[in-house]
């Protein structure tokens, strides 16, 4: 049986306190257990439908619906990288290839240590500062293949 | 150029509200609270500001359609969802000047006579809900929200709730099925959210930038907005621009400037000694022009819509003239083919197809018929659906397809 840790559990109630209908914090509370278990499992959404009093089936069903809830284990750091227009303009593609080199995997498949894995996505708001790709709660933008590869390294270290 | 809104996001600590009070911040939220409610909605009617999430719809009216004593709260969402391709604005409102929108927020909730209200900001942006939240802390330590506002008989909370990806989610009624706890499918209108909004109660959704110029409009007067812009289309409005311009980046200017002279003199023209090819002057969903239909078009509502296409969020995208424009027009269809929410057959279908046609076209495996059938497609979809999310769709399709048509056809060669 999973459950939220303690500070999970302090963070669960908080968010509780800002609605006025329990059901307004489903998804903020989906957030944090995908933060907590790394992606919403059956177990989890078992989990959380227990917690709140819903059918795992209704959880699952809303969280199937957000792209950013993993459905199934993503690596450790999980880069979304953007194949939007201006993204697209500004050379993505090269970066994109660069990431498949650095990782070997596939999008949607997860490195072979567990740390690792990625995706494209859609416009993430950095058309400006274009391509630009998410990992985890930060941004990087202007990319080139060469900084994908420097910032691939960065992490593989973490 | 008069600055509203990017007046200070350069100033070194503005998103403290040390320094945003130093620069005369909270001033207006003062100033609104010793005013009568209804005194505060005319202000803002006045003004002429509409809404700068896409619709332009006038703020002031539309919060005048929210009916008072219900025996129901009512609820103020501020739009932070920001997914239209190309819109890069509300983003640097909330990283760069978050007490502005806060004090927009407090000004707003207090003329609705709203005690709670919420920023839906998209998952995406987790980071800049990190300091919005921050900013939201010092207000409540000052008292600028709370129990007390400003010592004054007004209670207000403000809550952040993140999204979790999903473009459809900016569509207002999506937006409020989300903040619900329910997957994001836009709801049939009428009954509008004015009316039956987040829990079945009075709901007033506006933008981010639309929440930012009200602390001017009520610290300046409405007059003083007004005397801003064109006659239909009042005060500034910002634009973010990318793609191929030398200067990408926000820029405010006032309704009613030259888009040429923008993409010249503002984003720094087209680099590299290149052409301009066409602009996407709003976001991905509104029609494309060709360069030769820029000249003499003005950036206001009514000067966009006559040159045929729209102003929408403001998200331009400037494409040169080693752009392939079915490769252009391919990358949009994707895009709404996968943020259908799935909920109309027209729309649901229509982008799948379309994304699929155009794919075939780019790969060089694409039939001349194709490039009618896209036109088809749209037509099949305009009109027929719940959400504006497949007419998005059609206006890319129908303007990329007919003002560049021998693009497509080339493509299709002789088959
Ligand atoms: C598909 C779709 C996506 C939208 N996305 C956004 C968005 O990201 N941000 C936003 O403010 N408005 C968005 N809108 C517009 C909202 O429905 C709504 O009109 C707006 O938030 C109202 O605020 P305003 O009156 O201040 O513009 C979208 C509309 C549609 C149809
Ligand atoms: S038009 Fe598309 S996105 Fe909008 S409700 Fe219908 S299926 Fe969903
Ligand atoms: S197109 Fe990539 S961030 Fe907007």
């Amino acid at each position: 049986m999973i459950e939220f840790s303690e500070e999970g559990k302090r963070r669960y109630q908080t968010i509780l306190s800002h609605y006025p209908d329990k059901r307004a914090a489903l998804l903020p509370v989906l957030t944090l257990a995908q933060r907590e278990f790394g992606w919403i499992s059956q177990e989890v959404a078992e989990y959380i439908g227990k917690l709140m009093s819903y059918p795992p089936s209704d959880v699952l069903s809303v969280a199937t619906f957000y792209t950013m809830l993993h459905k199934k284990p993503a690596g450790k750091h999980h880069i979304d990288i953007c194949k939007n227009v201006s993204c697209w303009l500004m050379g993505v593609y090269p970066c994109i290839d660069e990431i498949k080199r650095q990782l070997g995997v596939e999008k949607r498949e997860v490195t072979a240590d567990g740390k690792f894995s990625w995706d494209v996505t859609e416009c993430l708001g950095s058309c400006g500062t274009a391509p630009a790709m998410q990992v985890g709660d930060r941004y990087y933008e202007n990319l080139t293949p060469a900084r994908v590869a420097e910032i691939i390294e960065k992490l593989r270290n973490d | 150029m008069t600055r509203i809104l990017l007046a200070n996001i350069d100033k070194p600590e503005q998103a403290s509200i040390v320094k945003y009070r130093e620069r005369g911040g909270y001033k207006a939220l003062e100033k609104a609270l010793a005013m009568d409610q209804a005194a505060v909605i005319e202000e803002v009617k006045a003004s002429g500001l509409r809404g700068r999430g896409g619709a332009g719809f006038p703020t002031g009216m539309k919060w005048s359609f929210v009916p008072r004593n219900t025996g129901k709260p009512t609820y103020l969402l501020c739009n932070a969802d920001e997914s239209e391709p190309g819109t890069f604005k509300d983003r640097i409102l909330m990283e760069r000047d978050p007490h502005m929108m806060i004090e927009g927020m407090a000004i707003a909730s207090y003329a609705l006579n709203c005690h709670l209200a919420y920023i839906y900001i998209r998952g995406e942006y987790e980071f800049v809900a990190n300091m919005v939240q921050k900013a939201l802390d010092e207000a409540y330590e000052a008292k600028m929200l709370g129990p007390s506002v400003m010592g004054k008989d007004f209670a207000l909370d403000i809550f952040v709730h993140l999204g979790q990806g999903a473009y459809i989610c900016g569509e207002e009624t999506s937006l409020i099925e989300s903040l619900e706890g329910d997957r994001g499918y836009p709801r049939i209108k009428p009954p509008f959210p004015a009316t039956h909004g987040f829990l079945a109660s009075p709901t007033v959704v506006n933008n981010v930038e639309t929440l930012c110029a009200l602390p001017w409009i009520i610290q300046n007067g409405a007059a003083a907005y007004a005397a801003i812009g064109t006659e239909k289309s009042k005060g500034t409005k910002l634009f973010s621009v990318s793609g191929h311009v030398s200067k990408p980046g926000v820029y405010e200017v006032d309704l009613g400037y030259p888009l040429v002279d923008f993409i010249n003199n503002e984003a720094g023209g087209v680099p590299n000694g290149r052409k301009l090819k066409a602009v996407i002057p709003g976001g991905s969903s509104v029609p494309v022009m060709t360069a030769a239909e820029c000249p003499g078009v003005l950036l206001d509502y009514e000067s966009l819509l006559k040159a045929g296409s729209m102003l929408g969020s403001g998200g331009m995208i400037v494409l040169d003239e080693t752009t392939s424009m079915p490769e252009t027009l391919s990358v949009i269809a994707d895009f709404y083919a996968h943020e259908s929410c799935g909920q109309c057959t027209p729309c649901r279908e229509g982008t799948g197809w379309a994304a699929k046609i155009l794919k075939n076209i780019v790969a060089g495996k694409g039939k001349r018929s194709d490039v009618d059938l896209l036109l088809k497609i749209a037509d099949m979809m305009e009109g027929k659906t719940i959400c504006p999310l497949a007419d998005a769709d059609v206006m890319p399709i129908r303007s990329f397809v007919t003002k560049f048509r021998s693009e497509f056809e080339a493509l299709c060669g002789d088959n």
